[in-house]
């Protein structure tokens, strides 16, 4: 067993962890964070996606060592308080969840984008999620909401 | 009253939705017990043999693990469903790879996973059926007398009369592929047993009494010694259907022997190559035709690979041998349709459930019949589209006013198909890249076919609570479809009160009556009914009790039911399914009308066919359908996108690459679904033609979605290229080939 020192949605914490674990279980068995989601465990369908020293990463794909002295974001780290972030609001109101399980990757990866890129077109829309797996939406709901969100955070 | 608009109909905000975009929503592995262990599956390596010996090697504290193997099952060893014949755990003998043999579980996960690679099966190996050709040679016996799980054969008319005499005889051959349901949640249970208490489950799954029901016998116990409680459930597609009874009886009997809570959650690769898929099939047409373009006689024969265990099979046979004479008017219909044993783990359930595939047959089969009359695709359906009055294969009277002329023309003028049809040969002279379009034409029934919904006799409940709430009780699941939402608006506008005032109780089968189970496109059209009559009958015991007075508001009318539950101790009402009168089916002669209402559709598919890459591309999309109600304008639409964008990977991306009756490809790197680069922009239009026994006159659209998209593509492709293709998936490779030969 290891620990690992690190900032977990603004929090010092200091996580213990069998040396080679993924920074997905770490986050949701050690810190509690059940909201990162596991999916395929091969980085394909992104549902375990968190904010690593504000790059988006695929945290079934991260050793724990390399959170040493990071700043990890997760899903319970995106809203304020009981406000909702943009994203998360518009994927309320506009369809962007159903079963919801891919919901919270999808979320991380929309902010990610907005982050990067904050009028995104369509097809910046389509490219940036296009790592995220979908199978309920279809996808269209979650374009909309994307776009709704930026168009809700306009002045 | 302070509701100035109903809810039915507007698109109110998902009830469990705000948990969901939070990371709040509690699923089956972010649950836990004090002293919880974890369970593990050891599968069979081969497809077909007898077991000779199970031997526990290597360096591993074996005395520390929980093992257990069939003689461990107190009850009966096999999974109670349509037959028995599937084992729980495989005794002595094998019949499909990755069927489970031993358990094990531990509190080291990792250690579990080596000790689980360490368990070594000794099989002999048997001669082994892969194929529904070999499986219907017989070459080989695997199950019964012939390999046949179910056969139906359904007669209107005469066939065998028409044929000397037809102007014109069609005939076709039509495959499609297996197709795994890939939701993104894994299965997944945690089970608590001991002698006192019975056996408890939470996990991941549709139908919470389907795995009551399974229980049952595993345990020898009584109803009421068995509990299954549904966590939130990250997609199911008919993959958590039957499944979870398997998974839930294994994690129980190690809760059993351990005197622990166990949890079994599947890794994808194990998911992927252990659990149900969409059954392969084959589907033949002769069809014959007037030169006027007039259906004469339609023959199909229609057989499904069942894989090693009977299961679901005599149902999805039974929904793709009704649904694969289509919409469309015909005299002289055989259907003769087989369920045929393979040794592959069982298919199942997956949205659709036997229509995708015999629809996929028909629809590419009437373009295949207009190119050899001379007919536009268009003008052939035309003059043979079902009208009211008339009778479907099965004899069922049409009574939905159906009129899919009306709906051809719009979709046609929805997607630009004329047009489109006009320029896209002259642009393919100019270019590699092939653009096509075509349609499908089609109807989904909801609800349980024939008698089924009789035999089921659903029963739902509500409930007023002590803080004036009302609670919905049913064990039909929330699994991303919007049940909890939509129970909330039907349930709320029969109350005239603000969905805020409705709850919709977690599925648990303690608490909650069989309203039976989430499949079938049956929650809104029949539970929703239930609802709706039950929440009536709440009202009028409060309205009856005085405590409660016409004009009220919200507010009110939740001091009443809370003054209701202080004097009186409870508030319930109950609402049982019955048959409407007009509803006649006959299970022998399977004749009658199979379904109380259908879903009638046109789906338009635009794509392009690069010559260079071989690879399809599908570029626009248009779902037109007809679906009674359209209870909630952004869950419905969704619904529909989500069925379309699967029915787009079921023809051109998902193929599962067999080899000795396992899947190889077993990973989501390796089976490819549609991704957000991948979808079309997909236009959704509805039409309403309400059916006087659905609330607000719904009917069901779940699978719908799945059945248009895989013929329309086909038929795009066709019209692209000039190329006849009849099996789906087809992939770039598949394309590469048909090019050259």
């Amino acid at each position: 067993m290891v620990k690992v020192n690190c900032k977990v949605n603004g929090e010092k914490r200091t996580l213990r962890a069998h040396s080679m674990a993924r920074l997905l279980d770490v986050l949701r068995e050690e810190a509690q964070l059940t909201g990162t989601k596991e999916g395929c465990g091969e980085g394909e369908c992104g549902a375990c996606s968190v904010f690593l020293n504000g790059e988006l990463v695929m945290s079934c794909l991260i050793p724990v060592m390399q959170a040493e002295g990071a700043e990890i974001r997760t899903i319970e780290g995106i809203a304020d308080g009981n406000t909702l972030h943009a994203v998360q609001q518009a994927f309320l109101t506009h369809g962007g969840a159903q079963c919801g399980i891919c919901t919270p990757g999808m979320i991380m990866a929309a902010v990610a984008l907005l982050k990067k890129t904050p009028n995104p077109t369509e097809a910046d829309v389509r490219t940036g999620l296009a790592g995220n797996l979908c199978r309920c939406t279809g996808y269209m709901k979650i374009f909309d909401s994307v776009l709704k969100a930026v168009q809700g955070a306009a002045p | 009253m302070d509701r100035p608009q109903a809810l039915i109909g507007r698109a109110i905000e998902r009830k469990e939705g705000r948990d969901k975009v939070t990371g709040r929503a509690k699923y089956i592995d972010d649950i836990t017990f004090p002293g919880l262990i974890h369970g593990t599956t050891v599968r069979s390596p081969v497809a077909r043999g007898r077991i000779r010996g199970i031997t526990y090697e290597g360096n591993i504290p074996w005395d520390e693990f929980t093992i257990v193997t069939a003689k461990d099952v107190p009850g009966e060893n096999h999974v109670a469903l349509l037959m028995n014949d599937q084992p729980l755990l495989a005794d002595g003998f094998v019949n499909h790879p990755e069927e489970p043999i031993v358990l094990l579980a531990h509190p080291d996960k990792y250690l579990l996973e080596e000790a689980r690679r360490r368990v070594k099966v000794d099989i002999e190996p048997w001669p082994a059926v892969f194929t529904i050709e070999d499986s219907l040679a017989r070459k080989v016996l695997i199950w019964g007398q012939d390999n046949i799980f179910k056969s139906y054969l359904v007669e209107k008319g005469n066939t065998e009369a028409v044929w000397a005499n037809a102007d014109v005889i069609v005939e076709g051959e039509y495959f499609t592929g297996a197709q795994e349901q890939l939701y993104i949640e894994n299965n997944g249970v945690v089970a608590i047993a001991n002698a006192e208490d019975g056996v408890t489950v939470w996990g991941s799954l549709q139908c919470p009494y389907y795995v009551h029901k399974g229980l049952i016998p595993i345990f020898k116990l009584p109803d009421d010694k068995v509990r299954i409680i549904q966590t939130e459930t990250g997609g199911g597609f008919g993959g958590k259907e039957e499944y979870p009874t398997i998974i839930a009886g294994h994690a129980a009997l190690l809760a059993l022997k351990s005197g622990k809570p166990v949890k079994i959650i599947y890794d994808r690769a194990e998911d992927m190559a252990a659990t149900t898929k969409r059954h392969p099939a084959r589907t033949r047409h002769r069809t014959a035709v007037s030169k006027e373009g007039k259906l004469l006689a339609q023959e199909i024969d229609f057989v499904i690979d069942g894989g090693a265990y009977c299961t679901l099979s005599p149902v999805v046979l039974s929904r793709g041998t009704i649904h694969s004479a289509g919409p469309y008017y015909c005299p002289n219909v055989r259907v003769s349709a087989q369920a045929v044993a393979t040794n592959t783990p069982p298919h199942g359930a997956f949205r659709g459930f036997g229509a995708p595939q015999s629809i996929f047959a028909l629809e590419r089969h009437m373009d295949k019949i207009a190119h050899r009359l001379g007919l536009t695709p268009e003008e052939f359906r035309r003059r043979n589209f079902i009208k009211d009055g008339e009778t479907t294969a099965t004899g069922q009277v049409v009574k939905d006013k159906v009129d899919m002329q009306a709906l051809l023309t719009k979709a046609l003028a929805l997607s630009n198909y004329h047009a489109k049809r006009e320029v896209f040969p002259e642009q393919n002279l100019r270019s590699k890249k092939k653009k096509g379009i075509g349609f499908a034409a089609f109807m989904h029934g909801s609800g349980f076919t024939g008698s089924g919904e009789k035999y089921l006799s659903s029963v739902v409940g509500i409930e007023g609570t002590a803080l004036g709430k009302v609670r919905v009780l049913a064990a039909s699941t929330e699994i991303g479809q919007g049940t909890n939402t939509i129970f909330a608006q039907i349930a709320g506008d029969a109350l005239g009160v603000d969905s805020a005032a409705i709850e919709v109780a977690q599925p648990d089968t303690k608490f909650v009556p069989n309203s039976g189970p989430t499949v079938a496109s049956r929650t809104v059209m029949v539970v929703g009914k239930l609802v709706e009559t039950a929440a009536i009958g709440l009202k009028q015991t409060l309205v009856q009790s005085g405590l409660l007075h016409e004009g009220y508001t919200t507010l009110q009318f939740e001091e009443a039911v809370a003054a209701y539950v202080k004097k009186f101790g409870q508030l319930k009402a109950f609402s049982q399914y019955k048959q409407p009168p007009d509803i006649n089916w006959d299970d022998a002669k399977y004749q009658g009308d199979a379904y109380g209402a259908y879903a009638w559709a046109v789906y338009v598919a635009e794509v392009s066919v690069d010559t260079v890459t071989y690879d399809t591309h599908v570029d626009n999309f248009v779902a037109l359908q007809e679906i009674g109600k359209v209870m909630h304008p952004v869950f419905a639409a969704g619904q529909i996108e989500g069925g379309v964008a699967q029915g787009i990977g079921f023809a051109l991306y998902e193929k599962v690459i067999w080899k000795d009756g396992r899947m190889i490809n077993n990973q989501m790197t390796n089976y490819i679904m549609p991704t957000a680069a991948d979808v079309p922009p997909i236009h959704v239009f509805f039409e309403e033609e309400p059916y006087s026994c659905g609330p607000s006159g719904a009917k069901g659209i779940g699978e719908l979605p799945m059945d248009g998209p895989a013929p329309a593509i086909l038929n795009a492709i066709e019209n692209a290229t000039g190329l006849s293709l009849n099996h789906v998936p087809l992939l770039p490779e598949d394309m590469m080939e048909a090019i050259h030969g």
